[in-house]
């Protein structure tokens, strides 16, 4: 068949996008390797590793389970967005360099979205919460309780 | 792992998303959350040649509360339920499933809609519509149709649905008075696919006697099972441990799991019981209290 | 006097390299985007074992956007089965069968997922259409899975002049057994499972290439673990000298093991296309691939037995084991090796007979995935001794601390050959101190005397678990580092070993600071290019810290004496006189005399004078550093776990961890690695199987079925230290990366058995993984049927 071929107007991190891209472009790959924003990684596609999160609309999604042509008319934020400014690193960040919360920084991007997103709507969490809100990620390298201890730090500090 | 190519029609209108369905038959697939569709795509296990985009479609999605019966869209996404305090106060049910049904990144796009339609056997919503005795609303440019809940699920993976329908809406009766309901499951992680999951509600009346009582399993069969001999020995009893084993052990009798790699056919059938047992002896404690 | 200040060695310093991961400009593999790119799709086999009649590509070739399609046949002379990365072992009368990967498939295909053929299009979708293409006519064998069944006389053969499939087999053993075993009041033997999982980290690999042919040069970027020797290897292949190639293992998203493997069949295809086709190759492997494509760990089958007094004192062990290899061989035997020396542990065992045969089976190959291979051993000796306690009624964590080697025994020859060919010779350790510890804080007496019997009043299921291992550490041959002080006063580090997350831009850095008195973030890291430093072996083993620190800790110290002898030629005045703090050089006690550490090193390279003969211009260095043998780390776990017996799942209630990896450079990413280990193997202990079918097929190649642990699953941890210092190098360090993994299985079969009271029920659990629904098996059956 010949290429399905599509028109979007997408907004990254504040900009504005104008694309075409073929229906079946994994939103993941568009963001990656279109827009040259590699912060967003790929871990598995089919939904399970978490490392490809975004936020979409606001809400922390898989973009390896959506396609580019989805996203036409909306609005997403990647990690390349999280900063403030070159200068400053946003508070989940910070936190998690302080705590040694990456260590190889694979999974780290799909974390500090979902992380991100949890804390603006749970600004106080116990440890639990965290745990839990924090499942949907898998990461190899660090066992977790590093991740932990500075998304209560990042917490702390956003609830000031 | 990328998908086979595909025709992407985003729906302008539920007019057009059915006129389309109706062209294509099952050559074309509705595109709601993508949560259970686009892996298998990716994994080239599914190739539709076309897939038509309802998410624009907003009158698909919503929760409308009509008194005794709840409306919910079947664009809703799980998200907005969680969200919604109508759903902790009318489909308790529904409400302490949902932390179970994945993760929060799914629940973000993945709709009560599509998780029903795609009617994997291991998946909780089709046996809590179920265990409530829902309908759930298929149109098409032929018209529309309502489906009970026990008639929708009709083999792995294989609904009710014909080519060309689309499932638009979900009705579910609000827990009356007096009834305890429970949602319980064992997976090997939180969020994974049951090994074995039980939904029961129970009702009792004023004497406290069981009035009405219904047990729906997820993981028990290849669609969800309603365990209708287990539900019907509760009725008229006052209840206690002997009758809720009674019904406990029906269950395990009345289901046939097919065993998986992750739980043997006879470790299902025990948890079964197990967990029968004990949302039973919750939904009956749930009941008395709600007096 | 210049005192080496201490300020960052043993500091818990955050990394160097967290901002830039932090912020997602840190490059990986699949983020190389070069010009006229083009993207490779390998057609993997669907069957585990067949004679391949045909292969037709031309209805691929013929595809719009195919650029090229290639078989083995393609390839030509190119085409030949890799090398064996690791010899076997010096051993007395050793049976070893070589058989290595190729790079396509010829003639037959032994395991599922084994390249066929590989597809370039203009991009993976297209590639991936592609392969639908391509018809292959395979005739199917019976495949060869079950380790007994293979390694039978008459058993279908993996490969086909090698009966029985006996990839290896090898006896060692210290002093005599059998009169051992006949001197003993109580002799245990039993048959243990071990089933050790695939590494899974979340970047899977990949390769990429570009030819330029107007430099003559190669540059390869991919996810090793091995830059150096993979650049040796490829460029012998291509048949360029070592100087055009140009090997990158950029940020790696995870190793742990698999991408230390070389010479992967995609590794050598993906170049060797970049050269035919002039034009840059990329490859990147998914998840589903990653099943098959990349190596595991995988099974051991062990009948073993333990001779001991009516005290519990080990008078020696027995043991025979079938070790699964996979299809080819290629890591040699550096996996059961690990099996046949960790097996001894941190105890004094005089008499030990051990035989193991490697067996070729029709499944993907296995080389070492953290811990590599300890663990199947550790798991049989820890289990014989629970079972000697629970026979002889003596206390589990007593009979552990009855058989350690005492402090006074070190250096402890334990005699056989270990993975690095020396004699398996603990460098030094402390074993006894670790256990009390472990013991005090898991609360152990407390717990077996007031709350367990307290809480099973209330009908709850709790138990306790210790595990104690060893772990051979920090092996040669050697890596080596280059320090330089450059012209803005920054110093810039070089070193041939390669990062997956362990912290290296900051530990390394962090032993460079101290020695030039700089801060440890102007201390510029490079590692794992090629071009940047030509020599090393690569991370693995745990010896990234040890063997490369030191070469670090070398290659400063010159650059300080080099600093020194300058500044004083400079101040006219002794090196005793002069202190390097804060990147300068003063003179002490005079205010004011200080040169700036930039300064000196323009000083040291001038455009004009002269420079001595017999020196060197500048401040840099290149020292390298190899060990003769490993360090001995050590370490005891202990977990408290509640077990639901009705549903048959687990909450583990505590975790501790006391480790000895000798002394810490950074206190920090060392928890980060014991963390980290400790959640790999809990996945070994209780979630994670690769479940293969009688057909070697893989039934679970999916994140959805193969369970890697979540944050839910992994508990909170508490970690403790003890430092026995390695004689062995001159930081007195030992490695640390794989220590978390190793006695996790055991810990989890004891722990089990005593919230459940299986072993009064005659059940044991000598299986690892296990799993809810094996624990239903195994303790709903009559104890007879075990």
């Amino acid at each position: 068949m010949t290429a399905d071929i599509h028109d979007i107007s997408v907004t990254v991190n504040g900009t504005s996008y104008r694309r075409q891209v073929e229906g079946r472009l994994l939103l993941s790959d568009f963001i990656r390797h279109d827009l040259l924003l590699a912060g967003t990684h790929v871990g598995c596609e089919h939904g399970v590793c978490g490392a490809c999160t975004i936020i979409f609309d606001g809400a922390a999604v898989r973009s390896c389970l959506m396609f580019a042509a989805q996203a036409d008319g909306h609005d997403i934020m990647t990690v390349e967005g999280l900063a403030p400014d070159h200068e400053r690193l946003h508070p989940l960040q910070q936190a998690m360099r302080e705590c040694h919360g990456l260590q190889c920084g694979y999974c780290t991007p799909g974390i500090l979205m979902t992380m991100k997103v949890f804390l603006e709507e749970n600004p106080a969490p116990d440890e639990a919460q965290i745990r839990e809100a924090l499942s949907g990620n898998l990461c190899r390298c660090t066992g977790y309780q590093h991740i932990v201890e500075a998304v209560q730090l990042a917490a702390e500090r956003l609830r000031k | 792992m990328k998908p086979a190519p595909f025709r992407y029609i985003a729906a302008r209108s539920l007019d057009q998303a059915l006129r389309l369905k109706a062209e294509w038959g099952d050559e074309a697939r509705f595109l709601a959350g993508g949560q259970s569709l686009v892996p298998t795509m990716n994994f080239r296990l599914t190739q539709p040649a076309a897939l038509i985009d309802i998410n624009p479609l907003a009158e698909l999605s919503g929760l409308r509360n009509g008194g005794r019966l709840l409306s919910i869209g079947a664009l809703t996404r799980y998200r907005m339920l969680e969200r919604d305090p109508k759903v902790g106060r009318h489909l308790p049910l529904i409400a302490e499933a949902l932390p179970h049904i994945a993760h929060p990144q799914i629940r973000n796009r993945g709709t009560i809609g599509g998780n029903l339609a795609h009617a994997d056997p291991a998946s909780e919503m089709p046996a809590i519509v179920v265990a409530l005795g829902g309908r759930l609303r298929a149109q098409s440019l032929r018209g529309e149709r309502w489906i009970d809940a026990a008639d929708f699920f009709v083999g792995a993976l294989t609904t009710a649905l014909h080519a060309d329908e689309m499932l638009t809406e979900v009705e579910l009766p609000a827990v009356p008075q007096r009834t305890g309901c429970c949602f319980m499951e064992v997976s090997r992680r939180r969020g994974d696919f049951a090994m074995i999951g039980v939904a029961c509600t129970l009702q009792v009346d004023e004497s406290g006697r069981c009035a009405a009582a219904r047990i729906a399993l997820c993981n028990a069969g290849d669609g969800p099972v309603f365990a209708a001999e287990a539900s019907q020995s509760l009725v008229g009893r006052a209840i206690g441990a002997a009758d809720i084993k009674e019904a406990a052990d029906l269950v395990q009798r009345a289901i046939d799991p097919g065993g998986s790699i992750h739980a043997s056919k006879e470790f299902q059938r025990h948890l079964a019981g197990v967990l029968t047992g004990r949302a039973l002896a919750a939904a009956n404690e749930r009941a008395r209290r709600d007096r | 006097m210049n005192v080496v200040a201490t300020r960052n060695f043993g500091a818990p310093v955050t990394r160097n390299e967290d901002a830039r991961l932090l912020s997602g400009q840190a490059l990986f593999v699949d983020d190389v985007e070069l010009p006229g790119m083009v993207y490779a799709a390998f057609l993997r086999s669907s069957v585990a074992h067949a004679r391949i009649r045909s292969i037709d590509v031309s209805a691929a070739r013929a595809r719009d956007g195919v650029v090229a399609v290639y078989t083995a046949e393609d390839l030509g002379s190119y085409w030949a089965p890799g090398p064996l990365l690791v010899p076997p072992p010096p051993i007395k009368d050793i049976v070893f069968n070589q058989r290595t990967q190729v790079p396509l498939a010829r003639d037959k295909v032994r395991h599922v997922g084994e390249p066929l053929a590989v597809v370039l299009a203009h991009s993976r979708y297209l590639a991936e259409d592609a392969l639908a293409d391509i018809a292959v006519d395979l005739d199917p064998l019976p495949a060869v899975v079950d380790l007994e069944r293979a390694a039978a006389d008459d058993a279908a053969r993996v490969h086909d002049d090698v009966r029985g499939n006996v990839a290896a087999r090898v006896w060692q053993g210290r002093g005599n057994y059998a009169a051992a075993r006949a001197r003993a009041a109580r002799v245990v033997g039993r048959r243990f499972r071990y089933d050790h999982g695939c590494s899974s980290p979340i970047e899977t690999r990949g390769v990429v290439a570009n030819w330029d042919a107007r430099a003559n040069r190669l540059t390869i970027w991919d996810t090793t673990q091995a830059p150096v020797f993979f650049r040796n290897g490829i460029a012998a292949m291509l048949g360029l000298s070592e100087r055009q190639v140009r090997v990158i293992a950029p940020f790696v998203g995870g190793g742990f093991g698999p991408k230390i493997m070389l010479f992967y069949p995609e590794e050598v295809v993906i170049p060797w296309a970049a050269k035919k086709l002039n034009r840059p190759v990329k490859w990147i492997e998914d998840r589903l691939e990653h099943f098959f494509a990349t190596t595991h760990e995988r099974g051991q089958t062990h009948d073993a037995e333990i001779a001991v007094d009516a005290d519990g004192r080990i008078l020696g062990v027995k043991d025979v084991f079938l070790h699964d290899t996979g299809a080819y061989n290629p890591y040699g035997l550096t996996v059961p090796i690990n099996s046949q020396c960790t097996l001894l542990g941190p105890y004094a065992i005089a008499n030990y007979d051990s035989t193991f045969t490697a067996v070729f089976t029709n499944k993907p190959i296995v080389t070492p995935y953290r811990g590599a291979g300890r663990q199947h051993g550790v798991f049989v000796i820890e289990r014989l001794l629970d079972i000697a306690a629970h026979e002889l009624k003596i206390d589990r964590a007593e009979i552990r601390r009855r058989n350690l080697i005492p402090p006074d025994a070190f250096p402890y020859n334990n005699e056989i050959i270990y993975q690095d060919f020396a004699p398996l010779s603990y460098d030094s350790g402390n074993y006894q101190p670790i256990l009390d510890k472990a013991l005090e804080m898991i609360g152990y007496r407390r717990f077996l005397a007031d709350e367990q019997p307290r809480l099973r009043a209330q009908g709850r299921n709790v138990g306790i678990g210790v595990a104690c291992y060893v772990e051979g550490t920090g092996i040669g041959p050697y890596e080596g580092a280059k320090v330089q002080v450059q012209a803005n006063g920054k110093v810039s580090l070089a070193t041939g070993i390669g990062t997956q997350g362990q912290g290296h831009f900051t530990a390394f850095a962090q032993i460079v600071a101290d020695q030039l008195g700089v801060d440890v973030r102007d201390v510029d890291v490079v590692t794992g290019d090629t071009d940047q430093f030509y020599w090393g072996a690569g991370t693995f083993a745990s010896r990234g810290a040890v063997v490369a620190g030191n070469a670090v800790n070398e290659a400063a110290k010159v650059v300080r004496q080099k600093i020194l002898k300058l500044a004083a030629e400079h101040f006219e005045c002794a090196e005793e006189d002069l202190e390097i703090a804060d990147g300068k050089v003063a003179v002490v006690g005079v205010p004011g005399q200080s040169v700036a550490l930039g300064a000196l090193a323009l000083k040291a390279n001038p455009m004009r004078g002269a420079v001595k003969p017999g020196t060197e211009p500048g401040l840099e260095s290149t020292q390298y550093f190899g060990p003769p043998s490993g360090a001995t780390a050590s370490g005891v776990h202990a977990m408290i776990v509640e077990v639901d017996p009705q549903t048959c799942t687990l909450e583990v209630r505590k975790y501790v961890v006391v480790h000895d990896c000798g002394t810490v450079i950074n206190p920090l990413i060392l928890a980060g690695q014991i963390h980290g280990g400790v959640a790999q193997g809990i996945g070994n202990a209780f979630y994670e199987q690769l479940v293969f079918d009688e057909d070697g097929q893989l039934l679970n190649a999916s994140l959805a079925d193969y369970l890697l642990p979540t944050a839910l699953e992994v508990p909170h941890m508490e970690l403790a230290h003890t430092v026995t210092v390695s004689p062995l190098n001159p930081l007195g360090i030992k490695g640390a990366g794989e220590a978390g993994a190793i006695p996790v299985g055991p810990l989890f079969a004891q722990a089990i058995e005593d919230a459940l009271g299986l072993l009064h029920n005659n059940i044991e659990l000598n299986e690892i993984p296990l799993s809810p629904s094996r624990l239903f098996e195994l303790t709903a059956k009559p104890a007879t049927a075990r």
